[in-house]
């Protein structure tokens, strides 16, 4: 492997590491502020994946998918919220567990029987296809740097909204005291669907964005969600930043190893064992770095001020 | 004691009911994976052998076909239950379906022990084409090892050296490699593994881009194959390093994929193009009914019908005559999708395998041609392990 291929690993894991923190910055936001454990974050993404596609297919318009996909999304989180979850936030996270793992069942068989059991066409949109060379030699597709440029924007805005704003600072204070919030008049309860609604934007633009490079198809979300939870973990549940720092730490650990591991074990034991053994322990460094993680800070890296 | 003789009587009588009527019906139970994610394997296989039912009319040699359904949900343990549901509560004269090896290798012995027929119309599990293989078993598809034989034949053809393979890491995966390479005499740029579910490809595509390799192989299935499939053409190799596949373009996932399939190459036993009228009746049909386009798995679901027709007419209309059945499905003597074709002695079908691409119809949408024959008369490579057992 040369140094050059490294690089590139590196920015393929930054890359995903971006991705995921698209995926992961919903799911940590309803965790940490409203101290929900909201399983079907993975049917959202979903959701907003299969909105997308339909449209984009209608429309032919990547940006006017957008713009019919996110009040979509937003009003399936908002009926999420009314119908299932408001009468869990005073119940332990097992049950909630439960609830959000019956609404995972719920939507796959839903999406099943809307759109089949087929994979949805998703295609590139034509003004994002094609490659640059950012580095020589290895041509980038233009796609996946709008994927980090949106995922960074996304950070950007969200770490805005919740420092700098007034809705931001109502939303902290619910955090970390709900019953105050209330008594001082502000209806938590409607801010809680806005902040479960924004959630629920988040994911189904993280959806979106997964459309044109993987598969839309029933229980998309499950593997996503997974790697989400390893992140908000290790970034600290509720941290914007925490989970920008994670997200990219495991999308490197991820990618470099992977691409590394299998080669480098060939050198002390035989090839053909480490070509099996080398993926599968590289799919482990994950779980050893949140491991580890949790045995430094187990609050996570970067533990959010609230709640 | 007398009371509960009285209660067994009855019971008796409604158990032994299906006993009864089975002078006027065969029974077929069929077993696949019709919820989850693979669902849609299912869906097509099960599609595709109602269509070749509605053209028997739903009947065989003068006797009613009932299909029972089981859902095996991918599962080994589930398909087992299946199995024992149909053949004891059920009383099917035969179980066919199956989509995955795992799964074949639990129900069979169960059908197999109970010394009725099964009929694979997808899972090509080498075991049972081999040591564990059994007169009672038959399958409409493949032995796993024939397709990939088939694209190593290929790529020598095309005289295409230092290949650069990927597979997924697990059993099947690295079957496909081990038929690929009983063929495939050129060098091997590399090999790697992918983890099975994986979505993100990115760092694979690099290294395929550095090891710069004459063609691609890979064995990249369902969803991970459209994931996949579209990070190749958006990193723009597919036009510098051309992707020969296995079972991972098909029309089952040419929906997903879309036009990033378009210039893919890959081996398959179905000559979708060919004249052969049986095939051609089976495609206008199956569009016309269901509305979207047959894929392989539906062409071998299609035949399972036929073949079992064709025992029932060698039985003379007598399902419980399983010797004389089988006696006649060895034959191989009923239209078939593929065309003519024969059974090998151990029960797997000895036929053609071809050369196949996408391609940009006139719409600019992708297409599955059929551009000529690999291998012709393919025997599996397992058949002279095989010594059937009754």
């Amino acid at each position: 492997m040369t140094w050059l291929l490294l690089i590139e690993q590196t920015l393929n894991g930054a890359q995903f590491g971006v991705f995921l923190f698209l995926v992961s910055a919903g799911l940590t936001l309803v965790l940490g502020i409203m101290n929900v454990v909201n399983l079907a974050h993975g049917s959202l993404f979903m959701l907003g994946a299969y909105y997308a596609a339909t449209f984009f297919g209608l429309t032919g318009s990547f940006l006017l998918a957008l713009v019919i996909m996110v009040p979509l999304a937003l009003i399936s989180g908002i009926v999420i919220e009314v119908v299932a979850l408001r009468t869990m936030y005073d119940r332990d996270h097992m049950d909630q567990v439960l609830a959000t793992f019956g609404l995972i069942l719920f939507f796959n068989e839903s999406v099943r029987l809307v759109w089949g059991p087929e994979s949805q066409p998703m295609p590139v949109p034509d003004f994002l296809d094609g490659s640059v060379e950012i580095l020589p030699e290895a041509p980038y597709p233009v796609f996946r740097i709008v994927v980090i440029l949106v995922g960074l924007a996304v950070g950007a805005g969200l770490y805005l909204l919740i420092t700098r704003t007034k809705i931001g600072m109502l939303i902290r204070a619910g955090a970390s005291n709900r019953a105050m919030v209330g008594a001082l008049g502000v209806n938590i309860r409607l801010l809680y669907t806005l902040v479960f609604g924004l959630g629920a934007i988040l994911a189904g633009l993280a959806g979106m964005m997964a459309g044109p490079i993987q598969s839309v198809e029933p229980g998309m979300g499950e593997d996503m969600l997974i790697l989400a939870f390893v992140v908000i973990v290790i970034g600290g549940i509720g941290s914007i930043r925490g989970a920008v720092i994670a997200s990219v730490l495991i999308g490197i650990v991820e990618v470099v190893g992977r691409s590394i591991l299998p080669f480098a074990m060939a050198n002390f034991m035989g090839e053909d064992a480490a070509q099996t053994a080398g993926p599968a322990v590289a799919s482990m460094l994950i779980y050893v770095l949140m491991a580890a993680v949790l045995f430094f800070k187990p609050a996570g890296l970067f533990p959010a001020q609230a709640g | 004691m007398r009371f509960r003789i009285a209660l067994i009587a009855p019971a008796l009588a409604l158990a032994a009911t299906p006993g009864l009527a089975q002078d006027k019906e065969i029974r077929i139970g069929y077993i696949n994976t019709f919820s989850g994610g693979a669902a849609v394997y299912g869906k097509h296989q099960k599609d595709g052998l109602e269509l070749a039912l509605d053209h028997l009319g739903w009947k065989m040699s003068g006797l009613d076909v009932k299909m029972i359904y089981g859902d095996d949900q991918r599962k080994p343990d589930v398909g087992r239950q299946q199995a024992d549901k149909l053949l004891k509560k059920d009383k099917v004269h035969l179980v066919a379906g199956i989509t995955w090896s795992n799964v074949l290798a639990a129900v069979q012995k169960r059908v197999i022990r109970a010394k009725k027929i099964i009929i694979s119309t997808n899972a090509g599990w080498s075991a049972m084409a081999g040591k564990n293989c059994s007169p009672y078993f038959f399958t409409t598809s493949w032995n796993n090892d024939q397709t990939p034989e088939a694209m190593g034949e290929l790529m020598n053809q095309e005289k295409l050296d230092n290949v650069f393979l990927i597979s997924a890491n697990y059993q099947a995966g690295k079957d496909m490699l081990t038929g690929f390479e009983r063929t495939y005499k050129g060098k091997v740029a590399k090999r790697i593994l992918y983890r099975l579910g994986q979505r993100d490809y990115q760092a694979e595509i690099s290294q395929i881009r550095a090891a710069k390799p004459a063609a691609l192989f890979g064995f990249v299935p369902g969803p991970m194959g459209i994931a996949f499939v579209k990070q190749y053409r958006a990193a723009g190799l597919h036009e510098k390093i051309p992707f020969y596949s296995v079972f991972t373009v098909d029309y089952l996932t040419l929906g997903g994929h879309g036009k990033a399939a378009i210039g893919t190459y890959h081996t398959s036993y179905w000559n979708n193009n060919s004249d052969d009228p049986v095939n051609k009746r089976f495609i206008a049909d199956f569009k016309k009914k269901y509305g979207y386009h047959p894929s392989m798995f539906s062409a071998q679901a299609y035949d399972m019908p036929m073949l079992v027709d064709s025992g029932v007419k060698g039985a003379k209309g007598n399902p419980n005559d399983v010797k004389a059945m089988v006696a006649a499905m060895e034959k191989a003597d009923f239209p078939s999708t593929r065309g003519k074709f024969t059974y090998n002695t151990n029960h797997i079908p000895i036929q053609n395998f071809y050369r196949r691409e996408v391609r940009a119809d006139a719409d600019g949408n992708p297409v599955i041609v059929t551009t000529g024959v690999v291998k012709e008369n393919h025997k599996d490579s397992y058949y002279k392990e095989c010594k059937f057992k009754w």
